[in-house]
């Protein structure tokens, strides 16, 4: 293979990382061949071509998010790159298998920290770390939750490392956004690129929808087999309105906004043409604080009055529950291997990136004495704000960093730097590697689900380690290959 | 097992209503743009272009706007100016912003098709607005909200939602076809000589080619027509698809659908509205009307027309709204709309 791959790809080099493709792996049988030498047939001109014609049909899709400025509203698209990133069929394996896990140790520990509160009174995460925590709602104490599922839909990122071994990098237990484009990508790829996929057996991506609302059905109140269940968006400005919309249809459900939802005696309803419709579940892509002004934000003009109330009754069920905030937090994500072993009795079955917690003494002293090879994190920020990658700092941002870090040691952690694994992107200097991230999603009612893949990002400049969308990244389509992925043999 | 009572949401609803009403805009404006150009009298251009704005009620908003009576202004303020709400480019922002709250209830097509209208409406230049290109640029947006209408009429499933789609729709095209008679009827009175009879019949045409009617109207009428037969035509044939009552009819109809299919009985308001309305056009004759004056009928006929309107509204939009004037959203100038007519 690496033959073919040197002649096909004379200027293609990963480097020290991973590559996706490249590496060489078992079970992945003759794709990583089959991709190369087909991409070589498609030849450079004619995918440039084609992968413009696929970014017109986005477009023109409107499979966009909206970056608003002033007053003008720009539609973007997730730009995408028409080379796949390929999952075996036991990469695939364990990586299900992780997010399960991780999924029902979120749970549980939500369910606990709501509850009894055993994890902390045994000393396994500090109390402040979880009752001091901004995203704490103490509304949610002592209510329990149909099934013991807090976060029905997660999203958790991640990576891999120079040596190929999957990493979690965070996990997202809010309203986790680009599932949508998971599905999208693979429609665009197997209209814009048949001739890429002929004769390999995916594992499909288009069952999202309906376990979506069947999760949504078994948490709806009073065991109703067919309840009314609707998607609570924010609306048109949302930057995620699209994922909305696709949800909605794939559920089939009615895309509602605040202001189509009453709550009259402790019961939601929405307003119809026909009057009042009862309604019984609630899939809300609105954050916490938007969901009531009665009970959080006043001013909130995106939520529901009463809202929190009708639940609270056990008159509605509403995913994902609220308070799940304070599980995807940086400084808990730490304690997740603890946590997991806690609840479940397992070692993780996918590893943290290495974390040092500044608020232990040992975590403090090996940050402090290292500070020039880690990259440091305030906990209570997001969006990579107060970060500091000590190997690409100066003398004084590293004197900056120690001293924020001695004035508030709990407030920080440090990881080492992971070298992101990378892929074959189209670039504008040819096909070149570019680092990468995963986000699978899990679905949650009485069990778990994943969709097989989930959303790869990719960073389209060379060397960057930034994917976030918000920030030029684009995505791929990910491929897991089926178990017997090549079955049908090379097509003529 | 299919769900037969799957309820549309009134804001939804609504939606559809306004959706259909800012496509017929575009093409309305296109068709009088289009008949203003290929129809003025040299010499007499601006005269016939400040017609437009007339038709449209925008003297106002013309004037604030800081354009001054002449052609390129009148033409740019339509064509151009994002900043006149009655411009193509507010009309089919406004549609297309429905569009995107009601894109779980339309099919791929139709909101790919509006996308890429939007697109091209969005990128019409000054220079598109000369000479024969004008002509070229007003096909092409007719062009581009029939492919809407066709696209819809195709895929759009045919539950409630299509039905508010066509009310909106119908109201909106009995509106075009009452302004423009009137602005135009008033605008040849009185009669006279036989060489301004020769100029009104150029008029005539115009409004006729405008109402996309002129070639059924030609076999229609014995060749020497006269203005009442305009009238009639435009006002009352059972026939023509832009004819006043033509839509009127049709609109009753699909309201006494929802009542009969959907058990809406909220739609009764409505439906005596539009009885009323056909009562309207049909009861009297022409050769009255015209006596005693057409300009005062379409008044009637219109303040009927925006009744109708508001009682749809009444009916079904109503309740959906939140009490805080303070909600600010892309539904604003359509519930300012219904209330102004309500009132």
């Amino acid at each position: 293979m690496n033959e073919l791959f040197r002649k096909s790809w004379p200027d293609y080099d990963p480097g020290r990382f991973f590559c996706e493709l490249t590496a060489r792996r078992s079970g992945a049988g003759p794709v990583p061949e089959w991709l190369i030498q087909r991409l070589a047939g498609i030849g450079l001109e004619a995918l440039r071509t084609r992968a413009k014609g696929a970014e017109t049909d986005l477009i023109d899709l409107g499979v966009t998010f909206t970056v608003y400025s002033d007053a003008t509203a720009i539609d973007r698209i997730l730009p995408f790159d028409c080379i796949p990133r390929v999952l075996t069929h036991s990469e695939w394996a364990l990586l299900e298998r992780a997010c399960i896990q991780r999924v029902a140790a979120l749970n549980a520990f939500l369910g606990d920290i709501y509850g009894a509160g055993h994890i902390v009174r045994d000393g396994v995460i500090p109390a402040e770390l979880v009752y001091g925590n901004a995203n704490y709602r103490p509304e949610m104490k002592d209510f329990p939750v149909p099934h013991g599922t807090y976060v029905h839909v997660c999203g958790i990122d991640i990576i891999r490392d120079e040596f190929g071994e999957f990493r979690v990098l965070e996990d997202n237990a809010r309203t986790p956004s680009g599932v949508s484009y998971v599905i999208e990508n693979r429609h665009l790829m197997l209209r814009t690129f048949p001739d890429l996929m002929a004769g390999i057996k995916l594992r499909p991506v288009d069952d999202y929808g309906r376990r979506l609302r069947a999760a949504m059905t078994e948490i709806a109140p009073g065991g109703d087999d067919d309840p009314q269940v609707v998607l609570l968006s924010p609306g048109i400005y949302n930057s995620a309105y699209f994922e909305h919309v696709f949800l909605a249809r794939e559920m089939g459900v009615p895309l509602v906004q605040g202001s189509d939802l009453l709550v009259e005696n402790e019961r939601v309803f929405m307003r119809t043409i026909a009057g009042l419709r009862p309604v019984h579940t609630i899939y809300r892509r609105l954050n916490d604080d938007f969901l009531d002004p009665a009970v959080f934000r006043p001013e909130s003009m995106l939520g529901v009055r009463g809202l929190i109330g009708a639940w609270k009754a056990g008159n509605v069920a509403i995913a994902n529950a609220v308070g799940t905030g304070v599980a995807d937090d940086k400084a808990v994500y730490a304690y997740m291997p603890r946590i997991i072993k806690y609840y479940l009795g397992e070692d993780a079955l996918i590893k943290n990136v290495e974390t040092h917690i500044c608020r232990e003494h040992e975590g403090l002293a090996f940050t402090l004495d290292n500070l020039d090879k880690l990259v440091t994190k305030p906990v209570g920020e997001s969006g990579g704000y107060g970060i500091t990658i000590g190997p690409r700092a100066s003398k004084e941002e590293l004197q900056t960093a120690r001293a924020s870090i001695l004035a508030d040691p709990a407030n920080w952690i440090s990881q080492p730097m992971i070298g992101l694994s990378v892929a074959p992107t189209l670039a504008e200097d040819g096909i070149g590697p570019r680092h990468l991230d995963l986000r699978p999603f899990i679905v949650t009612g009485r069990d778990s689900w994943v969709l097989p893949g989930g959303l790869t990002r990719v960073a389209m400049k060379r060397g960057s380690l930034i994917v976030n969308s918000s920030q030029g990244g684009g995505s791929k389509d990910t491929w897991v290959l089926a178990d017997d992925f090549a079955s049908a043999g090379e097509p003529a | 097992m299919m769900r037969f009572d799957a309820s549309l949401l009134a804001r939804d609803a609504e939606g559809l209503f306004w959706m259909a009403r800012y496509l017929e805009r575009v093409e309305n404006l296109a068709r009088l743009i289009d008949v203003t150009q290929s129809f003025e009298s040299p010499g007499f251009e601006s005269g016939a272009w400040f017609g437009l704005i007339r038709i449209n009620a925008d003297e106002k908003n013309f004037a604030d706007r800081g354009f001054s009576a002449d052609a390129t202004h009148v033409k740019r303020f339509y064509l151009l100016d994002r900043g006149n709400p009655t411009s193509i480019q507010s009309n089919l922002e406004d549609a297309r912003t429905n569009a995107r709250t009601l894109r779980p209830l339309m099919s791929t097509e139709m909101w790919r098709q509006i996308n890429v209208f939007h697109r091209f409406v969005s990128n019409i230049t000054p220079a598109d607005l000369e000479g024969d290109a004008l002509s070229r640029l007003c096909n092409r947006l007719k062009d581009g909200v029939q492919a809407h209408t066709g696209i819809t009429e195709g895929t759009l499933y045919r539950d409630q939602g299509w039905y508010f789609y066509e009310l909106g729709r119908l109201v909106e095209r009995a509106d075009q076809t009452t302004r423009m008679l009137d602005i135009k009827y008033t605008a040849m009175l009185p009669q006279g000589s036989e060489e301004k009879r020769v100029a009104e019949l150029t008029q005539w045409n115009a409004v006729l080619r405008a109402a996309a009617g002129y070639h059924a109207f030609r076999r229609r009428v014995r060749a020497s027509f006269t203005a009442e037969d305009v009238v009639h035509f435009l006002l009352r044939d059972p026939s023509s698809p832009r004819s006043v009552l033509l839509c009127v009819r049709r609109a009753e109809s699909h309201l006494d659908d929802l009542r009969r299919i959907y058990g809406l009985s909220q739609a009764d308001d409505a439906l005596e509205v539009a009885e009323y309305l056909r009562e309207l056009l049909v009861e009297k004759p022409l050769g009255h009307i015209l006596a005693t004056g057409l300009h005062d009928y379409l008044d009637v006929v219109q303040i009927h027309i925006q009744k109708l309107a508001a009682a749809i509204g009444r009916a079904f939009f109503r309740d959906w709204r939140p009490a805080d004037p303070a909600f600010e959203g892309p539904e604003q100038s359509q519930s300012q709309t219904t209330t102004e007519l309500s009132a």
